[in-house]
């Protein structure tokens, strides 16, 4: 018997790993599965897509331009001096009912926040809370990381100095009295940005904190003193400042502003009737051929209007069908030429 | 008196280093090999790239990440292999041997022995160098040797020592008084030659092979042995043979060289194309753009070329450093698959299959030519002694098969021996002479070495089966061979003990096809006993026996189209005094150092002739199991298969229709046996008219030009065609005018059988369809005659099997059946080659799409070279999160299994067309990325622009598109996937699931707080993949990605399918056929044994001491007149090289060996 085994010592194992028997799937493009699969791949893809656009259809968008390129629109004056603060304002009427809860965005279009160099222009550690780099910034903010008498600038970098500086006041003028209609503008940032990311530094007053410091070159004021009516929004936390931090993928692009607060007439969202936004008017973009716009929008549970995924699958969907017909004739073209 | 080495800096001693590095060399030297490679170095080039702070467009570790993996990955084999070198040097060179020193013996390390010194080696002990025999135990000074290390063969080999110096036995004193010197060549590889000259006491003594024991041999059935050291340590032949195997590539390693230089080339094209972008941009938009992102630079073209190279990195991934890693991973698992299929496991003698190049699978799968050898390929080397005429009777031709002959009158039979014709046994007890001398020649001429273990036990070593079969017959018959020394060969002669005096052995050759001994008989007569191949013999033949060799020559056809190897037997009696100057002229000759053998092939010639027929033996040569099948099986497979023998023409022909190769349905036969040029043209142009009318007209017949190098396409021909081709006319259609013709008409035939090659034109014939084909050839053989053919071919496949190991020593696979061939070709050959094709498509298609995306990204932009992707993902993308999915694939895909692999043999055609990965396919997978690229990109795009999160808040981000992006990338490349086993499924799902897990830990607090500005990404996971409309998007871009491949692979199958979609549209074979264990009725048949015989090993002692002439006291004269002169402790004492000792031979190189030990306070 031990004879026996050490003449076949060399023996390979026979395990389904070693002789290659492992038992596998995979998939056979037989008609029987292919045709049928897409056909039911593409009904589930109309379902999907007409869900969607519907859904899509039922979110009511307002889209308002106020960058002022042509002469008569109102912010036209504004747009072409360089006065800071330059008040102009857009009226606009509702006919129904804007179902809340409303957001309002401000739009920025050929704007590239996706630039590499621009992308890169920031501190991580000094809006984290950094102290060390409140004094020093990185050489990644350059060129704003220094002012021309060599103080380091906090925030520094390109995206926290190109921080969108317009405010705008919504009103609505019922039977001849106008009244503000309040915005909200709690919580309109990441949880994550507000509570993880953006972290000032733990010294109180926040205000000593940037001693030494300046303000970035474009900013009116100084990060501690961003938001005079809640202490709490100041310095890196301010929504405004996270919500422009959080950098657009695409060069077209929105960004939260407030919200309508539903609260007293505007429980339901906004009602029909005249509305008037003022405008400080101060970001220039007429440079670079950029575009300004009010968005107002509500959502569903799919986000944000945007048809294309709705189409996208009724197209896709549709196509399958189609491609499954397609392939059935040519099935039945080849696999029964005999027999005719 | 006091010597020195010429040369200071020569190694005297024994020490070995195989190891490349020590502590300190490895990290630097280690490094600076792998950066010798150019995608290391191209990584190198890129991390100098990213420390460019104007250029760097991603950050450091996203290079230098995958390159420390790549490289310690590589550096951790090396240096296990190293340290295993060092282990394995230092155990070498710490074993302890024996050595004179001082006049004493001492037990010393071998590192520390010294050319010059003489040691001492017991039984089984290794031979610690290159040693000079001086005595040994032994009678006759001689030694046994196994040289299973050097060149794999394990039966015992026979050296012998100068009776000179073997006169000096063991006595220490008169040892270590020895004071000769040694002339020889310069260290070499060869491992079957030597040459040199001993000189000592005044007289020279050739030295030859018989007369080293050469490092790595172990000693065997000898007591002790002293020997002087030649050669140490480097210098010596195994060492001189050790790493210098020629490096093997295949074709799709040179594919792939010239994609990655396409890449390289399309990288520069994408990354201009992106530059010229960057360049209008910023000319256009950007220097308006400067109130937010001011400018560092004014210029347009300065930015534009910073631009370029900040693609450069960022686009580098369509070269993928992993690339090459991953494909010798992936080969090492097909190879190992290969030794542990036990379907290719060979019971009987319990060999498995062995890969020994791991680096060459792929190519299995693409042979269009196979070179067979015969004998121990496609036959068993199985030799029985099955005929023979003697002085014209044949013996051997019966009808009974199941009466056997009855051998017990002699009690020295060997009972598996097996003869039918009882007339051959009255023929010997009638003591016909011829007959006796028909087998007394058998039992005198061979090298064959008996051991005799009990009395009459006897038991044959012997050079080729052949020789063996032949002396068995002889000791059946009653002529048994019973023992040999190098002066005699006693044998019994019915019943009779006889001594014959050896004192000759004409040693057989692959030129010579014979050999002679020369004997002299007890009563004193002085015979030559000649076996050779039949047409050598005849030329060599006293005119007297013309009819006898007319009758012979006819049995001769009968036996070779039994298909039985055949042996023609002649003798001569010499005369005494002819013999005494022969003899004299053959020491001569012998001791030349200048053309030795061409010498003695002279003398050789001219004692062998007037010889006197005397009959033949026919020996069968058993096929081996399932070769008909397996060559059916390949040429379904439309693998070509020529087979190159040594075989006479009939032999030949009878064995391809016996083993299928040529087939009575074949149109045509063409034999092809011109004597000149002209003739063999003219034959090769005849077969060429009738195969293919039409292809005759044009007979200055142009190859095709393909880069300079020439290319015979194929021709088809209508009908089945064989060719059979003598080495004769080979050797005409081999030279440079005909080699075209040749090819061109050899390759329109089915099958071709060259006959009466050399090992040389087996090369030749390989290298000549290697250059003007282009296609992969595999040599199959068994023997050292095939090694020059399996080096030549792109794979070799030895046999392991009967006839030593030289063949599978330089092989690339081994196996021990022909038949396990068709598995090897057409279940791993084609699995490994549609694996690495596969993988190599899937590869690049993945980190094409991968890439693309960029390009895409950077029009929306600014071609600024932002990444889409996070860099962190950029980082593992390869590494961790399809590394694993991929390598899966590539061990596990099977399109068929096994056995529909052998049901369809035809599917291994596409692998001969390289169908599966070629430039075509290349590039077609390259549209495929660039489609899913622009589905990845775009699809996500559209989705999310302007879109907001299900609370308002921002989803467009550039953070969240780059998550929704790589996510849907990771999906779409995930799950094409064609083959799942558990295993795949799991890598697949694993991969995914990890790429969750490393993606939310790095977008964790905890990580961002660790490191806030290595993971800025924090929080995205979170934030947006938890967003239907997120998930919707990844769904419709890997369904998109898939869906068209799926379709036009329907379409395909149906409108135009491949080969291997109509085996796989017929039904599943329910079982494998039972194997056929047939023995053919037609059997093949050889002329003689290829391998040279070692008689001169156990003759050599006695031509030295011939010009003595006094044939025993040779032994004694000589040894005592050592000199005086012994002024060093430590053995012998050589002169130095300078010194004009020998005049004769001003060519031969004086090696580096002459080196003189000195114990400097002894020197005066």
């Amino acid at each position: 018997m031990v004879k026996q085994e050490s003449e076949s010592a060399n023996r390979p194992d026979n395990t389904a790993f070693t002789q290659q028997r492992l038992p596998a799937w995979q998939p056979i493009l037989s008609a029987g599965i292919v045709i049928p699969g897409f056909v039911l791949i593409g009904l589930a893809f109309i379902g999907i897509g007409v869900a969607l656009l519907v859904t899509s259809r039922s979110i009511q968008v307002l889209e308002l331009d106020y960058t002022g390129d042509s002469n008569g629109s109102p912010c036209s004056s504004c747009s072409q001096s360089d006065i800071a603060n330059c008040k102009c304002s857009l009226n606009f009427t509702l006919t129904t009912l804007f179902q809340g809860p409303v957001f309002f965005y401000y739009g920025l279009s050929n704007y590239f926040q996706n630039y590499r160099r621009y992308g890169a222009s920031k501190d991580d550690n000094q809006l984290y809370g950094d102290l060390s780099s409140f004094t020093s910034p990185s050489s990644s903010c350059s060129p704003y990381n220094y002012d021309s008498s060599k103080k380091p600038i906090v925030p520094c970098g390109s995206i926290a100095n190109s921080m969108f500086n317009d405010t705008f006041t919504l009103t609505r003028t019922v039977s001849g009295t106008t009244n503000n209609v309040t915005l909200d503008g709690k919580g309109i940032a990441w949880w994550t940005d507000y509570n993880i990311k953006y972290r000032n530094p733990s010294v109180t007053p926040l205000k000593n904190a940037f001693n030494g410091t300046v303000k970035p070159i474009n900013w009116a004021k100084p990060a501690y003193e961003l938001d005079a009516s809640d202490r709490s929004n100041n310095g890196f936390v301010n929504q405004d400042f996270l919500v422009w931090m959080r950098r657009a993928a695409l060069p077209n692009f929105r960004k939260l502003y407030r919200r309508i607060d539903a609260s007293g007439d505007y429980q339901k969202g906004l009602p029909a009737g005249n509305y008037t936004i003022d405008i400080t008017y101060n970001y220039p973009v007429r440079a670079f051929n950029g575009a300004k716009k009010i968005v107002f929008s509500n959502v569903s549970w799919m986000g944000g209007s945007n048809e294309f995924l709705g189409i996208a699958y009724l197209v896709i969907g549709s196509l399958c069908v189609v491609m499954s017909v397609v392939m059935l004739i040519v099935y039945a073209k080849f696999k029964f030429p005999d027999e005719e | 008196l006091c010597y020195l080495p010429l040369d200071p800096n020569i190694i005297l001693t024994n020490a070995i280093k195989t190891s490349k590095y020590n502590f300190f060399t490895f990290l630097p030297l280690n490094l600076f090999e792998q950066f010798q490679r150019i995608a290391n170095a191209y990584f190198l080039f890129l991390l100098v790239l990213q420390v460019i702070p104007q250029i760097s467009s991603l950050s450091w570790f996203t290079t230098v990440v995958p390159l420390i993996l790549v490289l310690t990955v590589t550096a951790a084999k090396d240096a296990t292999d190293d340290i295993n070198r060092h282990r394995s040097d230092n155990r070498v060179n710490n074993r302890k041997v024996q050595v004179l020193i001082d006049r004493k013996l001492r037990s010393e390390k071998w590192m520390n022995v010294q050319v010059g010194d003489i040691i001492k080696l017991e039984n089984n002990q290794f031979v610690t160098a290159d040693l000079l025999l001086l005595s040994s135990s032994e009678p006759l000074n001689l030694v046994y040797i196994e040289t299973a290390e050097l060149d794999g063969e394990t039966n015992l080999k026979v050296r012998q020592a100068l009776p000179v110096t073997g006169d000096l036995g063991d006595d220490i004193e008169k040892l270590a008084d020895f004071n000769g010197e040694v002339r020889c060549e310069p260290p070499n590889n060869r491992l079957d030659r030597f040459t040199g000259v001993l000189s000592f006491a005044g007289q020279k003594y050739s030295l030859d092979n018989e007369k080293i024991l050469l490092r790595g041999c172990t000693l065997r059935n000898t007591e002790w042995c002293f020997g002087l050291v030649l050669f140490g340590g480097p210098e010596t032949k195994l060492m001189q043979n050790c790493g210098k195997s020629t490096f093997k590539r295949t074709s799709i390693d040179r594919l792939m060289n010239i994609l990655v230089l396409f890449i390289f080339g399309f990288l520069a094209f994408m990354c201009s194309v992106l530059a010229i972008g960057n360049y209008i941009w910023e000319r256009n938009e950007g220097s308006q753009f400067t109130v937010f992102l001011p400018r560092l630079e004014d210029d347009p073209a300065f930015s534009s070329f910073l631009t370029f190279w900040s693609y450069v990195i960022i686009l580098n991934t369509v070269v993928p450093i992993s690339l090459y890693v991953s494909v010798e991973i992936i080969r090492l698992g097909n190879s190992f698959y290969i030794d542990w299929d036990r379907k290719m496991y060979y019971a009987r003698n319990d060999t498995p299959a062995e890969a020994r190049t791991t680096t060459l699978n792929e190519e299995l799968g693409q042979i269009k030519y196979v070179f067979s050898d015969k004998t121990g390929t496609l036959t068993q080397n199985i030799m029985i002694f099955n005929k023979c005429t003697i002085n014209g009777k044949c013996y051997g031709d019966v009808y009974d098969y199941t009466d056997t002959v009855d051998f017990s009158f002699n009690p020295l039979a060997d009972s598996r021996f097996v003869f039918h014709d009882h007339s051959l046994v009255e023929a010997v007890k009638l003591e016909n002479t011829e007959v006796h001398a028909f087998f007394r020649l058998l039992a005198l001429c061979h090298t064959v070495m008996a051991e005799e273990k009990k009395e009459g036990e006897l038991f044959y070593q012997a050079q080729s089966p052949d020789e063996g079969a032949l002396v068995t017959a002889a000791r059946n018959f009653g002529f048994v061979f019973r023992s040999r020394t190098p002066d005699s060969i006693s044998i019994v002669e019915m019943g009779k003990q006889c001594n014959y005096e050896l004192l000759a052995i004409l040693d057989f050759n692959n030129v010579r096809k014979r050999m002679s001994v020369i004997v002299r008989s007890p009563e004193g007569k002085l015979s030559l006993y000649c076996k050779g191949a039949d047409t050598i013999i005849y030329e060599r033949l006293h005119q007297s026996c013309s009819k006898l060799m007319d009758v012979t020559t006819e049995h001769l056809n009968e036996f070779a189209g039994d298909g039985l190897r055949t042996l023609a037997l002649a003798y001569k009696d010499l005369d005494e005094e002819y013999f005494n100057q022969w003899i004299q002229r053959h020491h001569e000759a012998n001791t030349a150092l200048e053309d030795r053998e061409g010498k003695l092939d002279q003398l050789y010639e001219e004692i062998e002739k007037d010889l006197l027929l005397l009959g033949a033996t026919a020996i069968e040569d058993k096929l081996q199991d399932g070769v008909p099948q397996t060559i059916e099986q390949l040429s379904k497979a439309d693998i070509k298969i020529w087979v190159l023998t040594g075989d006479k023409q009939e032999t030949a022909e009878n064995i391809g229709y016996s083993c299928n190769l040529l087939r009575e349905e074949m149109n045509d036969v063409f034999i092809i046996s011109g004597n000149s040029l002209e003739d063999v043209q003219q034959e090769l142009r005849n077969a060429r008219t009738s195969m293919k009318p039409d292809a005759a007209e044009n007979s200055e017949f142009l190859p095709e030009m393909d880069k300079g190098v020439k290319v015979v396409t194929d021709e088809v021909v209508n009908g089945e065609y064989g060719l059979v081709i003598n080495g004769h006319s080979l050797a005409y259609a081999l030279e440079h005018s005909l080699e075209l013709e040749f090819l061109r008409t050899a390759c329109m035939c089915k099958a071709v059988i060259c006959c009466r090659v050399t090992p040389l034109q087996k090369a030749q014939v390989v290298e000549l369809v290697k250059k003007y084909k282009k296609a992969v050839t595999l040599a199959i053989g068994d023997g050292a005659n095939d090694v020059s053919m399996i080096k030549a071919a792109h794979i070799g496949v030895g046999i392991s099997g009967q006839e030593g190991m030289q063949a599978v020593l330089s092989s690339d696979y081994s196996f021990a059946q022909f038949r396990f061939l068709q598995r090897l070709l057409l279940v791993h050959g084609r699995w490994s080659y549609l694996r690495m094709c596969k993988f190599l498509r899937y590869f690049f298609y993945k980190n094409f799409t991968f890439t693309f995306v960029h390009f895409w990204f950077a029009f929306f932009c600014g071609f600024s070279a932002q990444t889409v992707y996070d860099e962190w993902f950029i980082t593992l993308y390869n590494l961790m999160y399809t590394a694993l999915p991929v390598l899966g694939m590539s061990l596990f895909d099977q399109d068929v299994n096994d056995v529909w692999s052998f049901q369809h043999p035809q599917l291994y055609v596409p692998g001969q067309l390289n169908l599966y990965f070629s430039k075509k396919s290349f590039f077609k997978c390259a549209l495929h990325s660039c489609y899913s690229s622009l589905v990845l990109f775009f699809i996500p795009y559209a989705a999310m622009y302007d879109t907001v999160r299900d609370d308002g808040k921002d989803i467009a981000d550039y953070q969240s598109f780059a998550l929704l992006t790589q996510t849907c990338l990771l999906f779409a490349v995930s799950i094409q996937m064609s083959y799942w086993t558990a295993v795949n499924t799991f890598f697949v799902l694993g991969s995914l699931a990890m790429y969750f897990a490393v993606t939310f830990t790095m977008y964790s607090n905890g990580m961002f707080t660790i490191l806030p500005s290595a993971f800025p990404f924090i929080g995205t996971a979170r934030n947006s993949l938890n967003q239907p409309n997120v998930w919707l998007t990844i769904f419709l871009t890997s369904i998109l990605c898939v869906l068209p491949v799926i379709t036009n692979r329907f379409l395909m199958i149906q409108l135009c399918p491949t080969i291997n979609d109509k085996a796989k549209a017929t039904p599943a074979p329910p079982t494998r056929r039972a194997r056929i264990r047939r023995t053919s009725s037609r059997r093949s048949g050889y002329a003689f044994s290829h391998a040279q015989g070692y008689g001169d090993l156990v003759t050599s002692g006695r031509f030295l001491r011939r010009p003595a002439l006094t044939r025993s006291s040779g032994f004694t004269h000589a040894g005592r007149t050592t000199t005086s002169f012994s002024p060093m402790g430590r053995s012998a004492g050589y002169s130095p090289t300078g010194r004009p000792q020998n005049n004769k031979v001003p060519d031969v190189e004086v090696t580096s060996l002459q080196m003189y030990r000195t114990i400097t306070d002894s020197a005066p």
